[in-house]
């Protein structure tokens, strides 16, 4: 061999070593230590072994009474959702019933639309100022107490929110489901509810209870919801609990707070345990080749059904979400809305006037653009590695990350306080746009990876073993083989952070300070704070923003054999 | 038990060309039929619409006297009593091998001891007693296929619809169950439809075999029938081997032509109102032989298949139309060699209609 390709040989070597290194120190510092962090904590409050805020917080009545309102709204909206995801998934996945990708797009909109949106706009629906009761004259009377703010509230909104998540999951096993297990339940006499009964209920089974599963560890780390709603009830759930005593005291009840999130988060990986073990053990055994894909013809309950699926997504989306636009549009808070009081005063107002939410714009904005960005370019090479090369150690961090994304977002805000609230090799990112971002870097890592790694899943790793044979070195084999093919895939990976980062509040809610607003505290405040003009107009303007993302998105990736996005039928 | 009759059926899928288009077709009571096509011909398709997975756009499908299917009527997949046996078995993956076999009783609503013995009966038939309590899983493929047999044979159908049932099989398993399709057809006496792009299955179990391509039917006929006397030049191809040359006929009566290729002439048989002029001619391999004087070819290439050698050649004149014979070894023409033929037999494709 010549002294050159040596040369090159040890430069491509050196090259593959430190990018492997780089990304593992990476994903080490945001999705472990501060979780690791978290953890000692709980052991030895402020380094010092001792049990005394364990003790403090179990003893507390406060805890067991948000913890028990924690689980049971949460099992209680689960149910919801996956009353509502499973006949989703049925009808999408098993019939044909016209026009599915819109209505899929729509359906997975409950889930994209933040939670503190969705809720605002609800709370606009159905309180006393709510114009379209106004029109029906079936708003409640004014000064009356607002019939979400309770907890059977809290429940529906969840139930509804997290439906898409058991969607999601059921629809994936129905789409391996082989049809002729179907058909041969037809020739064999059954009638489609008897189908339904005795093949696809048993055979989805685990597939459904996962979906719910991870439907229930959404509610109990959500806190848009139950922070609007909950608060002005007096209904304190674990998430909100812990804002509350962080924002009203400071760090100093950081090692209570702490103990609190650990809670909570013992009861998420609980949760997702669970969960993977079903989604591991199902029934993957299918028969033969030739997996005929189901189509079960609706017939005489054609209409019907439309009539139905589209009666559903128009009262859960489009009419709260019009409550919300129409808020927007009045000058004072309970106007209707007419051609005399219509003004465009309000989006004028928070995008060039009201300081917070000019600066919020910008942050959030910056904020989902850098993280959507880093995380794209980390995604590549970690799901190259992972997929492709194989190696344990960084599918064991991949893994650490989808840990950072099943955390409840509260738990990951309270471990990155407290790793990061005092300088960390000699940088002080406590109170900064810093610590924020990597938040959103370790919880949102997996949104980037995922659809990067199911796309180098279905690429065969001979492209790269060819380019090799060709003599490409390991960055020319990356970057013009293996970058080029998973592109489009990164690129939604990236689309679908930005878009979650922008529209993020749970880990801001508690990292924020001032001068460092996000959007979500932003419109949160807002509402708190009885702005509902303000906040509806910020609202209306990130579900619209969060449309044209997805939009995106799908056009981006519309070429792709297989969708790579939640949203695509 | 009833025979089935298809009447013009066409099914299309979009705007673009039908994927079945316009077949009739008659199985009596009892017969063994076969549908045999290349991929893409549409005999699926074809299947799925007897059996109600698919509504067909014109035409309609009568299970002995009962109209299942037409432009208004559409009896769905349970009420029609058809069996289907699945190329990928089809078992439900939860359910005991017992339980898959019992499906079709049960929603019947045979419960009991009647559920129990037949049950039993239909495995037995399969020679797989005593597996009622496995899993699906824990059987080889064939024992599967077996198991799908015996929920077919449980539920007693008056037509049996089987989707390339075998393809998922080595050859020593397609053989035993080859004979087990037959004992099932002359135990319950059922009429069959037997889906397939293997001529050798077909040949061996139909007592017809319908021919399809590009959504249509060929030729409908009993397997020596479609071998020696192909209705059009598709059948010649695509059943058995040889070729097919251009030859001009010079005299046809009663059943059989004089015809003239490269200045040789040879009688080979041809429908009885063959027309005289220009025509094609199906030769298979052992309708030719080498001799010393006659058709003037070129050998291509020589093939040994144990035994016997087969021989490709073209004639001189036609070098695009490949023919086969078989020689001993020892008689085997070498590549590029100039040959002599004898045509002893052959037969003539008749024009097409119209």
């Amino acid at each position: 061999m010549s002294s050159a390709s040596l040369i090159r040989r040890g430069q491509s070597i050196v090259a593959e070593r430190s990018l492997y290194w780089g990304l593992a120190a990476l994903l080490t510092l945001i999705a472990i230590l501060p979780v690791g962090r978290l953890l000692l904590e709980g052991v030895a409050p402020g380094g010092v072994p001792g049990l005394a805020p364990f003790r403090r917080v179990l003893a507390d009545p406060a805890t067991w009474v948000a913890l028990g309102h924690t689980l049971d709204v949460s099992l209680a909206a689960m149910l919801i959702s996956g009353a509502i995801g499973g006949a989703m998934a049925l009808v999408v996945a098993l019939t044909d019933l016209p026009a599915k990708s819109m209505l899929v797009f729509g359906f997975i909109m409950l889930l994209m639309v933040p939670s503190q949106i969705t809720t605002i706009a609800w709370i606009e629906l159905l309180g006393p100022s709510s114009a379209l009761l106004h029109l029906i004259g079936l708003a409640p009377a004014p000064g009356s107490r607002h019939p979400l703010y309770s907890a059977t509230g809290i429940t529906v909104l969840l139930g509804l929110e997290h439906a898409p998540l058991v969607f999601l999951g059921l629809r994936t096993a129905l789409r391996a489901l082989p049809g002729d297990l179907i058909e041969a339940a037809r020739a064999s006499g059954a009638r489609p509810p008897r189908v339904v009964r005795t093949v696809i209920v048993p055979l989805m089974g685990p597939s459904l209870i996962a979906g719910m599963t991870l439907a229930f560890v959404s509610n109990i780390g959500n806190f848009g919801t139950p922070a609007l709603l909950g608060i002005p009830a007096r209904f304190p759930m674990l998430t909100t609990l812990i804002y509350q005593r962080l924002s009203g005291f400071g760090p100093r009840v950081l090692s209570e707070v702490a103990v609190l999130s650990l809670v909570l988060g013992v009861i998420a990986i609980l949760g997702v345990a669970f969960e993977s073990w079903l989604t591991g053990r199902r029934d993957v055994r299918v028969d033969g080749a030739a997996a005929t894909p189901v189509r079960l013809s609706l017939g005489a309950w054609r209409w019907p059904v439309i009539l139905l699926v589209w009666g559903f997504l128009t009262l859960t989306l489009l009419v709260p979400l019009s409550a919300l636009l129409v808020t927007a549009l009045v000058k004072a808070y309970g106007q209707p809305l007419s051609l005399a009081t219509a003004t465009l005063e309000n989006f004028r107002f928070i995008l060039f006037e009201h300081p917070a939410a000019r600066r919020a714009l910008v942050n959030s904005f910056g904020l989902a653009t850098a993280a959507a960005m880093l995380l794209c370019l980390a995604a590549v090479p970690v799901a190259y590695f992972a997929v492709w090369r194989r190696r344990h150690l960084m599918r064991a961090l991949v893994m650490a990350t989808e840990l950072a994304y099943a955390l409840p977002g509260v738990v990951l805000a309270i471990a990155a306080i407290l790793f990061f609230i005092r300088p960390v090799l000699g940088v002080s990112l406590y109170n900064t746009l810093g610590i924020i971002l990597i938040a959103y870097l370790a919880r949102f890592f997996t949104l980037a990876e995922r659809p990067v790694a199911a796309a180098f899943r279905q690429l065969d790793i001979r492209l790269e073993e060819a380019a090799q044979m060709a003599g490409a070195g390991f960055m020319r084999r990356v970057l013009t083989v293996a970058l080029p093919l998973v592109a489009p895939a990164a690129a939604a990976g990236g689309l679908l952070v930005f878009l979650t980062a922008f529209n993020e509040l749970t880990v801001s809610a508690l990292l924020w300070s001032a001068g460092h607003e996000t959007l979500g505290v932003v419109v949160f405040s807002l509402e708190q704070g009885g702005d509902n003009t303000l906040a509806a107009a910020i609202a209306s303007l990130t579900v619209a923003a969060t449309i044209g993302l997805m939009a995106i998105a799908s056009f981006l990736t519309r070429n792709l054999a297989h969708p790579v996005l939640p949203w695509q039928a | 038990m009833a025979g089935l009759r298809l009447d013009r059926i066409t099914k299309r899928f979009g705007a673009a060309a039908p994927v079945v288009d316009g077949v009739s077709l008659d199985v009596a009571d009892g017969e063994f039929l076969a549908i045999l096509g290349p991929s893409g011909c549409g005999k699926t398709t074809l299947l799925r619409l007897i059996a109600g997975f698919e509504r067909p756009g014109v035409g309609s499908v009568r299970l002995g006297d009962r109209l299942v299917a037409d432009e208004k009527t559409h009896v769905p997949p349970e009420d029609r009593h058809v069996g289907i046996v699945f190329q990928s078995y089809a078992l439900w993956p939860h359910m005991s091998v017992g339980e898959n076999v019992g499906y079709p009783l049960r929603t019947r609503g045979i419960k009991g001891a009647d559920y129990r013995t037949q049950v039993a009966a239909a495995l037995e038939a399969v020679g797989l007693s005593g597996v009622d309590g496995r899993r699906p899983a824990s059987l080889s493929g064939g024992q599967r296929q077996r198991v799908a047999l015996a929920r077919c044979l449980a539920m007693s159908p008056d037509l049996v619809l089987l989707d390339e049932p075998l393809a998922n099989l080595d050859v020593h398993l397609k053989a035993s169950l080859l004979d087990e399709f037959q004992r099932f057809q002359a135990r319950t006496g059922a009429t069959m439809l037997y889906i397939t792009h293997d001529q050798s299955e077909a040949m061996a179990l139909a007592d017809r075999i319908a021919v399809m391509a590009h959504g249509r039917i060929e030729q409908l006929a009993p397997p020596q029938t479609l071998y020696r006397s192909p209705a059009t030049e598709f059948v010649a191809d695509f059943i058995g081997m040889g070729g097919v040359v251009g030859v001009d006929v010079l005299d046809a009566a009663g059943g059989t032509a004089t015809i003239e290729i490269a200045g040789y002439r040879a009688t080979v048989r041809a429908v009885p109102d063959q027309a005289t002029g220009p025509a094609r001619v199906c030769l298979r391999p052992e309708d030719l032989v080498l001799a010393t004087e006659g058709l003037p070819a070129r050998c291509r290439r020589a093939r040994y298949q144990g035994g016997e050698w087969l021989v490709e050649l073209t004639i001189d004149g036609q070098d695009d139309c490949e023919l086969q014979m078989l020689a001993k070894p020892g008689a085997v023409p070498a590549p590029g060699a100039a040959v002599r033929l004898r045509i002893n037999d052959g037969w003539v494709i008749p024009a097409k209609p119209g």
